[in-house]
């Protein structure tokens, strides 16, 4: 959960206070890294060096073998959201002329593109931006606007929405050419020099990470589980940002110790008594997932499943799979490969249910929902609910249909443990 | 001027009724491929001896679409799903769907799941497109279309073929551009509706017949007088244009549309497919050389400048942004471009439009307002 003091901390870059006594724990590792993420980056601005923009999801090994700092719009505006100025900064971006049409994250990163501050979350302003829309296009066209108006050199990594099941030859080889042809543009903006040596390195050490992260996020498939699955939409802002550092190596494979720990002593970061497990559909509800959470604890529901595992834990034993592995996000993936995605996941994970956030500021992932939720109950034989809202405007959300929604999930799951339906 | 009257009675007996097209070219035995916004490599359909159908949506209510897209995807993807959920697609041997918008990719999904009758033919374009990788990974993609199509006609698409298809739908590219010209220099001659209807009718006739109708209507317009027009002259940009209700207001407000950057009209074929040895190249090429689309990606948002252009060139009094609703790539490029169109002192006016919208009232003042504004 983030709170404030830790985010204030954070903001600026001050590195958490780590106790000399007591064993370090993941998520203080994990806090700092976000902390030393974003001071570098000041750091590096201060010091006249380019700093860059990047996509989520862009292959990043590129900007950690160059040692180029960048930082991530879709972070900045979850954190942004989760603090409550979502809605501000919103409607800023409407009032400049962007329709509440288009995602969330986008009119808040185009404010502050605009604005050039946030209390909630400040980060410096980019001197290039890179992206990669294997997970939406609309991040084509927010960074073309970013582009356009701050008037920076704009790198895209286009990975083609992928209809068949796997990534074909001819795509790996488009993708490769791109990422090539990233590293010479990247290169030339920032002066700096591309080594073999240290890609193999970061290639080695990302695959670390990712390998850490699917084995740590794999702890929710314990009964009960040592973690509330919440935990995860805070943990994940390393993984995008972070995926190539040894530290987060390091964070994950404790979080991985603590978990283990937790199984063996029966204890979780869940509190309260896990009577239900589900699967939790969607980007998180920024702006509300303190309540989001609290209906679930109330009903003692614990989020055991979500794709945000699979979709970070992009590994691969060469560049080539490389190529493919970031081709094989969730939003990128053809139906039969999303559900088979899900299916999985329930599977794995053994969920009584699923609840299925449809939201409004993200049409790749609600497109085709409606006939996933249905292949998915018929499948796993599991009770499903959607809810409408919105990863970070808040106005797209309601408490009540939330509540209401959860409160049919739950009838149903209590009925089919009484029953011994499964 | 009544052979124009006939001709253009053509135009829209055609456009009222698209179904009856698609009836009758399967009663004659030809196959047809439907396509999909935004851009479809219709020339292998044409070389593989089947009709290429385009499938924009219609002006409909949906209900069995909503079974599978959410309210906020643009009404005409919703439309379109709906017709082919209904049935009233199935004659053709398949559908071509891109994945120029998020909503693209989720429509190509939701048809192969909803009407699995008509087999669906993903259309793969690189963003990258400038690339010389981006026209290998385009190149092979219209291979495996080919490939495609060749296995559902039954016929083989010969590099002879290809170049054919590329000569006819360059010539219907040239005359479509004259058509434009033609209809902003006769606007006393043609209205709004009857323009819209010359361009849609070129999605439900093949295109030589088309053709052929098109320069008719140009000699005959050439051969009247011209005329001062004493309305107004506006450049539309958006997707589509069609709403007969947008064309009626247009209508009553003398207002001509003298050029357009609508994705269903001029995008289509300003652009020709260029000379390039391989047929197959050369039409992968083509989108390498197309600029000022709000689906292709350009860092560098011509699109604004490309609208003023045509407002300079054609002496237009105003730009009219027909926004649909819920189309994305478009409303990233809106405040942009209208900045740039401020800058350069040309007024503007945004009218959304939605393909299940019946009410359009609120256009009707807002057009009323700025034909009022431009007057004075």
């Amino acid at each position: 959960m983030i709170k404030n003091s830790d985010t204030d901390k954070s903001q600026k870059g001050g590195m958490g206070k780590m106790s000399e006594q007591k064993p370090v724990k993941a998520k203080y590792l994990l806090r700092d890294i976000i902390g030393k993420h974003y001071k570098d980056a000041w750091d590096a601005k201060e010091r006249g060096e380019k700093v860059g923009w990047c996509a989520s999801n862009f292959p990043q090994e590129i900007c950690e073998t160059l040692g180029v700092p960048v930082v991530y719009p879709e972070n900045q505006a979850a954190a942004i959201a989760a603090k409550g100025a979502g809605q501000t900064m919103c409607e800023h971006s409407e009032q400049n002329g962007y329709s509440n049409d288009i995602c969330a994250y986008a009119r808040i990163s185009l404010a502050y593109a605009d604005i050039k501050e946030c209390k909630e979350m400040d980060m410096p302003q980019p001197d290039f931006i890179l992206c990669c829309n294997n997970i939406c296009n609309q991040m084509i066209k927010w960074y073309e606007n970013i582009a356009k108006e701050l008037n920076v050199p704009m790198i895209l990594i286009d990975i083609p929405y992928n209809t068949e099941f796997e990534a074909s030859d001819d795509r790996a080889k488009y993708i490769r050419a791109q990422f090539d042809h990233a590293i010479e543009q990247l290169e030339e903006i920032t002066g700096k020099t591309f080594s073999q040596e240290r890609f193999e390195e970061v290639m080695e050490i990302s695959q670390k990470a990712a390998r850490a992260w699917l084995k740590a996020t794999e702890y929710t498939k314990y009964e009960p589980s040592p973690l509330n699955g919440f935990d995860l939409f805070n943990h994940m802002a390393v993984i995008v940002c972070a995926r190539g550092k040894q530290e987060a190596v390091d964070a994950f494979e404790l979080l991985a110790k603590e978990y283990e720990e937790a199984v063996k002593k029966g204890t979780s970061t869940y509190r309260g008594e896990q009577k239900h497990r589900v699967l939790f559909e969607g980007i998180a509800c920024w702006p509300y997932l303190r309540h989001k959470l609290t209906t679930l604890m109330n009903h003692n529901i614990n989020m055991v499943g979500t794709v945000y595992g699979d979709t970070f834990g992009i590994v691969y034993n060469n560049v080539d799979e490389m190529m493919k592995a970031y081709s094989y996000v969730a939003n990128c993936i053809s139906f039969e490969r999303a559900l088979k995605m899900r299916v999985d996941v329930v599977n794995r994970t053994n969920c009584d249910g699923a609840i299925i956030h449809t939201n409004r500021s993200c049409k790749q992932w609600s497109g085709f929902m409606y006939e996933l939720e249905r292949r998915l109950r018929e499948e796993t034989g599991i009770p499903t609910v959607t809810f409408d809202g919105d990863q970070a405007d808040p106005r797209n959300f309601s408490e009540a249909q939330y509540d209401t929604r959860v409160q049919g999930l739950l009838e149903v799951m209590e009925a089919n443990k009484k029953g011994g339906n499964q | 001027m009544s052979k124009i009257v006939e001709l253009l009675a053509k135009f829209d007996e055609i456009v009222s009724n698209p179904k009856k097209r698609l009836d009758d070219y399967t009663a004659q035995g030809k196959k047809t491929i439907g396509c999909l916004p935004v851009y479809c490599p219709e020339e292998i359909v044409y070389a593989a001896d089947m009709v290429p159908f385009g499938i924009w949506g219609a002006e409909m209510e949906v209900s069995q679409s909503k079974k599978y897209f959410p309210a906020f995807i643009c009404s005409i993807l919703q439309t379109s799903l709906e017709m082919g959920l209904k049935g009233d697609l199935d004659k053709l041997s398949g559908v071509m769907i891109p994945i120029l918008c998020d909503s693209l990719k989720c429509m190509g999904q939701n048809w192969k799941l909803g009407v699995p009758n008509v087999e669906f033919i993903p259309v793969i374009h690189p963003q990258n497109r400038k690339l010389e990788a981006g026209v290998e990974f385009l190149t092979s993609q219209y291979n495996k279309i080919k490939n495609k199509l060749e296995e559902i006609s039954g016929n083989k698409i010969t590099d002879e073929k290809l170049q054919n298809a590329i000569d006819v739908y360059n010539e219907h590219r040239a005359v479509m551009r004259e058509f434009v010209v033609t209809a902003a220099e006769y606007p006393h001659l043609i209205t709004p509706a009857q323009r819209s209807a010359v361009i849609k009718s070129g999605y439900f006739i093949e295109k030589p017949e088309h053709t052929k109708l098109v320069k008719e209507l140009i000699e005959e317009c050439k051969a009247q007088p011209q005329k001062e027009w004493d309305g107004l002259k506006v450049v539309t940009t958006g997707i589509i244009a069609d709403s007969p209700s947008i064309l009626k207001i247009f209508e009553d407000h003398k207002i001509a549309i003298v050029a357009d950057d609508i994705a269903h009209e001029s995008r289509q074929f300003r652009t020709d497919i260029p000379a390039c040895g391989n047929p197959m190249e050369a039409l992968a090429r083509q989108l390498s050389v197309m600029e000022g689309c709000s689906v292709l990606y350009d860092p560098d948002k011509k699109r604004g400048e490309m609208i003023v252009d045509q407002a300079k060139k054609y002496d237009a009094d105003g730009v009219v942004v027909l926004m649909t609703k819920f189309c994305d790539p478009e409303e990233y490029d809106y405040p942009i471009m209208k900045k740039q169109f401020d800058q350069n002192n040309i007024p503007s006016i945004m009218i959304e439009i939605d393909q299940q919208m019946q009410n359009y009232e609120q256009a009707r003042t807002m057009v009323q307002t700025f034909a009022d504004m431009l007057g004075n």
